[in-house]
């Protein structure tokens, strides 16, 4: 292997100093505040476009927000100086929407209560198992992390059947039943769910965090007399704690803007967000201007979630080097 | 000590083998072969699942808000989009609703042969046999067992038109296929401009405003015989007399000189959704246009349409003509069928209510809809294209066909039948269309 | 459990969550605390071992209101594996921590995932009520027909180009970028994509792409942008094969915030001596980057290119609501939601495996990398 390797996969111990001093150097030139401008003039040029780029898309979506029904379908968003015509409407009509069982307001508590447990219950679990195939040896471990990866491939849809079986029928041998069906309504399906499909990616990124730890450290611990209880949550769980809540972010986001678990498992007055906001275009599917609005709507949260963890983030990703 | 190795692995393969052994019988559960069983409590709730949403979702609850109370049962109404894939999901994953309402008389079917609905209870059937034509009932029959009743209906085949127009271009209201081309030709010749309009565009479900001028020429060009036949796949999509009616709709939708009034060229169908057609019938830049009587809702909506429809008012519909002025009227038309996952007391008493006069009376009155139900009052309907189109429905003589896209099975009626009309606008050839099309038909 | 879940599910929702959370957690720290004292020594601990291994299944089992034979053979089992893990060659508490760590996550795979892949498996080979073994008449049908040979096709095609322009793109910004003023502010312009629901996406890349007959006002941008120098709309999700290309185009505008994210970490990580000696040998600032930047970020280029390789193998939420499949643009996914949808589950389980084949590479290359470093280390 070439001699670096920084963030996502094990590193030998030259490595893990040169990270270290690598981050060092950055923080020293950042405590100085004197930044580098963009390292040249055609990389600011290029930078600018692709920023402009991928930004424009979302702009005109925004922009479109706030334009009345009948110019939105009679010409193009970045006419709206040409053609005034500013309204809240399409936003107070949305947030006004809703079914018999549920307003938005509802289901955007729904999407809360589905999306923070099914944020840390995966992590959890695949921060354990991680944990197994980082530092317990045993044999097959690496078959076993291999079928864990190739796991990530499986369709959704595929799994949807038996899963929803399980639940609403329980397991049955013959006549014999092992289990009762779950017929426990609320969200609890929803994260059972999330969770049995968040895991695969989450303990291949996990692993590689958790793998990234030196090893002396963990030696250390061992002839201190600490256990794998111990080594787990006083070590591994603080050191990987940056890249655990950048994963986070990305569950986060997955489930947030999931619609395809909640079709199946969020029913009636525990639906989230995405749900509601798909059937608010009617039969019809053409009025674009709530699905706008509502569109931005669902977008918010996980902005912000962004905005408040950027930091967090940048740093998790470059996870346990740091600080080893 | 000497099998150390194997001790290890015992744990983990003893783990396995339990799990294996769970999800085995787990899946002795899939098969399923002697019907479907009693299911559903009757516990004063009903569970109702499908497609219509929105507004006409309000008026569906509203309609049924007073038996409701007056019977203490709660009817939870869910609709969703991807109802066709949901509906399946859950049937197979044991968590079915209680009744369903099936835009698709195939999907119910499909269904049915897998044992997942439960056979119509007998006041439903008797509802059936005294307020439904022998036809409508066969909708909802699979097998010879009646699944469930039907629900709403709407007729298909209108062609939209300004009647003021008509007058100052002086061209009449066509009685054959042939006077209707004729008509087409004069107006392109007056006005310079093409005198049609479509839209195909519609998410996911694309091109089937198509599928319906298909239909409506194969039943008017072959009769229904040919149509059922078509249906049950004994006559295939690539026969002569389906690529016939395809390259007949081909002569207007695929003509340049005719196609796409206010909305651009032929490929333009496509990218249209299909309800902004509205937008052009309305202010009076598309002379004809090809759409259910659902339509009226579209071209009278302010933001759409924005105009009146009567036969005095700004817009109107005629029937798509038949070939031959001799032959009575065959209409298509569309619907939804009721089937019943559940058996309990409350959901039968509910399926029992949706399948009566009363309900159909209930629901008519609140506007925009209309039901083949016999006993419906025709002056319940809102509007006179409705109460047209209720004089067609209960007419003795006409010839009436369920859409044959919505009986298909449904890879084909609602996909491969879809991307094909898509495909066809966008330039492929009728033929390749037609057997791409057959070769999607399902396996057995 | 059901009676808790129950319970739990009539409370108001943001009440909710503490509530699970907290049960949740004190499951987990009972977890690790046993995890933690199970390999001491002394009969102490041996007891509490055993009470766990006899006591947890049952438990679990009663609480997933199962009954009673299947709680004893649980207890039964418990009992066994604690007599096996007592006489364990790496002490006794050994495979008792293994399982600990591994099992909540193997269990939840196995039930959620393994079982639907297996399932999957056979029904490929079977026909679509599953009764009927017909042997490779689904494949057939995939590879036979023209749509399912473009299917695969386009599959390929997807996953060729998006991951590979995703992180070029991605690459170049977070080097640009790196160590500019507003660095975050630009990191959130590109990542922002991503946190967009698929459904806000295909409206966004609707005001992108909708074309509008050449006498009327454009709605879609890039169409306004053709008329206004001059040429005619385009329909640009009709015209075959350029379509795939412009639906291509939206997932790259999605995975490259992701790409740009992790090797902008990456970036930083790279020692700043490298970098110093490299400019002190005089070479330029491209030489720099092939010859330092990229080998220091290789691994995160590899975690990366596989994240997002898998993602477009999967895509199926942009071809589904943009075209839905019309115009020669399906993929494997999306052809395969359509027969599942029709009760075609043979011709869409075979689907599903071509799908398991054309990943396989990629796992095959991720698990020659990962024996490698086990093999460093």
């Amino acid at each position: 292997m070439s001699t670096t390797i920084p963030a996502q996969l094990p590193v030998d111990k030259t490595t893990e100093r040169q990270l270290a001093r690598g981050e060092r150097a950055i923080e020293r030139s950042l405590t100085k505040g004197t930044k580098n401008r963009l390292t040249s003039r055609g990389a600011t040029i290029a930078a600018l476009v692709i920023a402009i780029l991928w930004t424009t898309p979302t702009l005109g979506l925004f922009v479109t927000s706030f334009r009345l029904p009948e110019e939105i379908s009679r010409n193009g968003w970045w006419t709206i100086f040409a053609n005034p015509g500013f309204t809240f409407s399409n936003y107070t009509e949305v947030l006004a929407s809703g079914n018999s069982q549920l307003t938005l307001g509802g289901a955007f508590l729904n999407s809360i209560a589905i999306t923070l447990p099914a944020t840390l219950f995966p992590l959890v679990i695949a921060s354990l198992a991680a944990y197994a195939f980082a530092w317990i040896d045993f044999k097959g471990r690496n078959w076993l992390f291999i079928g864990v990866f190739a796991l990530q491939i499986v369709p959704l849809q595929m799994a949807l059947v038996p899963l929803l079986s399980l639940f609403s029928r329980g397991l049955k041998i013959g006549s014999l039943t092992l289990f009762d069906g779950m017929d426990a309504g609320g969200y609890s399906q929803v994260w059972i769910a999330h969770t049995i499909f968040a895991l695969p990616l989450a303990i291949f990124l996990l692993h590689n965090f958790v793998s990234e730890i030196p090893g002396e450290l963990i030696e250390a611990a061992r002839v201190d007399g600490a256990g794998h209880g111990q080594i787990f949550f006083r070590i591994v769980l603080p050191l990987t704690m940056p890249a655990i809540a950048s994963f986070a972010i990305f569950q986060f986001l997955w489930v947030w803007n999931d619609l395809l678990v909640a079709l199946v498992f969020a029913d009636g007055d525990v639906a989230p967000m995405t749900k509601l906001l798909a059937e608010i275009s009617g039969s019809r599917g053409q009025d674009w201007n709530l699905l706008t609005a509502g569109a931005f709507i669902s977008i918010l949260v996980p902005l912000i979630v962004f905005f408040s963890l950027q930091r967090f983030f940048v740093r998790g990703l470059l996870a346990g080097s740091t600080k080893g | 000590m000497s099998s150390t190795l194997h001790r290890r692995w015992i744990a983990p393969v003893a783990l396995m083998a339990v799990t294996g052994i769970l999800l085995a019988g787990c899946s002795s559960e899939g098969g399923s072969s002697s019907g479907p069983g009693d299911y559903g409590k009757a516990d004063g709730v009903v569970t109702i699942y499908g497609t219509i949403a929105d507004t006409e979702a309000e008026l569906l609850e509203k309609s049924w808000a007073d038996w409701e109370k007056a019977n203490n049962i709660d009817i939870k109404y869910e609709s969703s989009k991807e109802f066709e894939a949901q509906i399946s999901v859950r049937a197979q994953g044991g968590k079915a609703p209680d009744l369903a309402i099936f835009p698709q008389p195939g999907l119910l079917a499909d269904l049915a042969t897998r044992d997942y609905i439960q056979p119509a209870p007998d006041g439903v059937k008797a509802n059936v046999e005294k307020y439904w034509s022998k036809d409508w009932a066969g909708y909802a029959t699979s097998n010879d067992t009646l699944y469930g009743a039907p629900l709403m209906a709407s007729v298909k085949g209108y062609i939209w038109y300004s009647p003021k127009n008509f007058a100052k271009w002086g061209v009449e209201v066509p009685k054959t296929w042939d006077e209707l081309m004729a008509v087409t030709k004069t107006i392109q010749e007056k006005t310079g401009k093409a005198p049609w309009c479509a839209g195909f565009g519609s998410d996911a479900a694309s091109g089937w405003p198509g599928t319906d001028w298909v239909e409506d020429l194969v039943l008017r060009q072959s009769g229904a015989d040919t149509y059922d036949k078509w249906i049950s796949n004994e006559v295939k999509f690539s026969d002569p007399k389906i690529k016939k009616a395809l390259d007949t709709v081909g002569e207007i939708l695929l003509n340049p000189d005719y196609v796409n009034a206010g909305l651009g060229d032929v490929k333009s169908i496509n990218s249209t959704p299909f309800g902004d057609v509205a937008r052009v019938v309305g202010d009076g830049s598309c002379a004809m246009t090809h759409q259910a009587s659902f339509f009226d809702g579209f071209i009278t909506d302010p933001k759409n349409g924005n105009a009146t429809v009567g036969p005095d008012k700004d817009v109107w519909a005629f029937l798509t003509p038949p070939i031959d002025a001799g032959a009575g009227q065959a209409v298509t038309g569309g619907g939804e069928i009721v089937g019943a996952f559940a058996n309990d007391a409350d959901t039968v008493k509910v399926q029992e209510y949706l399948s009566s006069p009363e309900w159909a009376n209930s629901r008519v009155k609140l506007g925009g809809v209309i039901s083949a139900n016999n006993g419906l009052d025709p002056a319940s309907a809102s509007s006179p294209i409705l109460q047209d189109a209720i004089k067609i429905l209960t007419d003795p003589d006409t010839t009436f066909r369920f859409d044959a896209s919505d009986l298909m099975p449904g890879v084909v009626g609602s996909d491969s039948f879809f991307k094909g009309m898509v495909n066809w606008i966008n330039g492929s050839s009728s033929s390749d269309v037609l057997s791409t099309i057959d070769k999607s038909w399902p396996s057995d | 459990m059901s009676q808790f879940l129950t319970w739990i599910a009539t409370l108001p929702p943001l009440a909710q969550i503490p509530l699970v959370l907290a049960a949740f957690g004190v499951v987990v720290a009972l977890l690790i605390f046993f995890l933690e004292i199970a390999p001491r020594s002394g009969r102490k601990f041996t007891i509490a071992r055993l009470a766990v291994c006899i006591v947890a299944p049952g438990l679990i089992f009663l609480a997933l209101g199962s009954i009673w034979p299947a709680a004893i053979a649980a207890v039964i089992l418990g009992g066994l594996f604690f007599i096996l893990d007592y006489r364990s060659r790496q002490g006794a508490g050994y495979l008792f921590q293994l399982f600990g760590f591994l099992a909540p996550a193997i269990v939840l795979l196995a039930i959620g995932l393994v079982y639907p892949t297996i399932q999957t498996m056979v029904q490929a080979f079977m026909n679509s009520r599953g009764n009927r073994f017909v042997g490779l008449d689904n494949f057939a049908w995939v590879f036979t027909q023209e749509t399912g040979i473009r299917t695969v096709l386009n599959t390929i095609v997807w996953v060729l180009i998006v991951p590979t322009l995703s992180t070029i793109f991605g690459l170049a910004y977070a080097v640009f970028i790196d160590k500019s003023r507003g660095e975050k502010f630009f990191k959130i312009l590109v990542f922002m994509p991503m946190a967009i629901s698929f459904v806000g996406a295909s409206i966004i890349w609707r005001f992108v792409y909708t074309a509008r007959p050449a006498d009327q006002d454009q709605i879609g941008l890039l169409n306004q942008i053709v008329v206004w120098l001059g040429g005619q709309p385009v329909d640009f999700l009709a015209v075959s094969p350029w379509n795939t290309l412009f639906l291509i185009v939206v997932l790259i505008w999605v995975q490259t915030g992701f790409a740009m994210v992790v090797l902008s970490a990456a970036i930083k990580g790279v020692p700043a001596e490298q970098m110093e000696a490299a400019q002190l040998d005089g070479t330029n600032a491209w030489q720099r980057f092939i010859n330092v930047t990229v080998p220091g970020i290789r691994s995160s280029l590899v975690v990366v290119l596989t994240t997002i390789s898998i993602a477009s193998l999967k895509v199926f939420d942009i071809v589904r609501t943009m075209t839905a499949g019309a115009n020669d643009t399906s993929v494997i996914a999306n052809e395969m939601y359509t027969q599942f949808k029709g009760f075609e589950f043979g011709r869409s389980s075979a689907l599903a495996v071509v799908l398991f084949l054309l990943v396989l590479p990629i796992v095959i290359y991720n698990a020659r990398q990962i024996s490698k470093q086990r093999t460093i280390r």
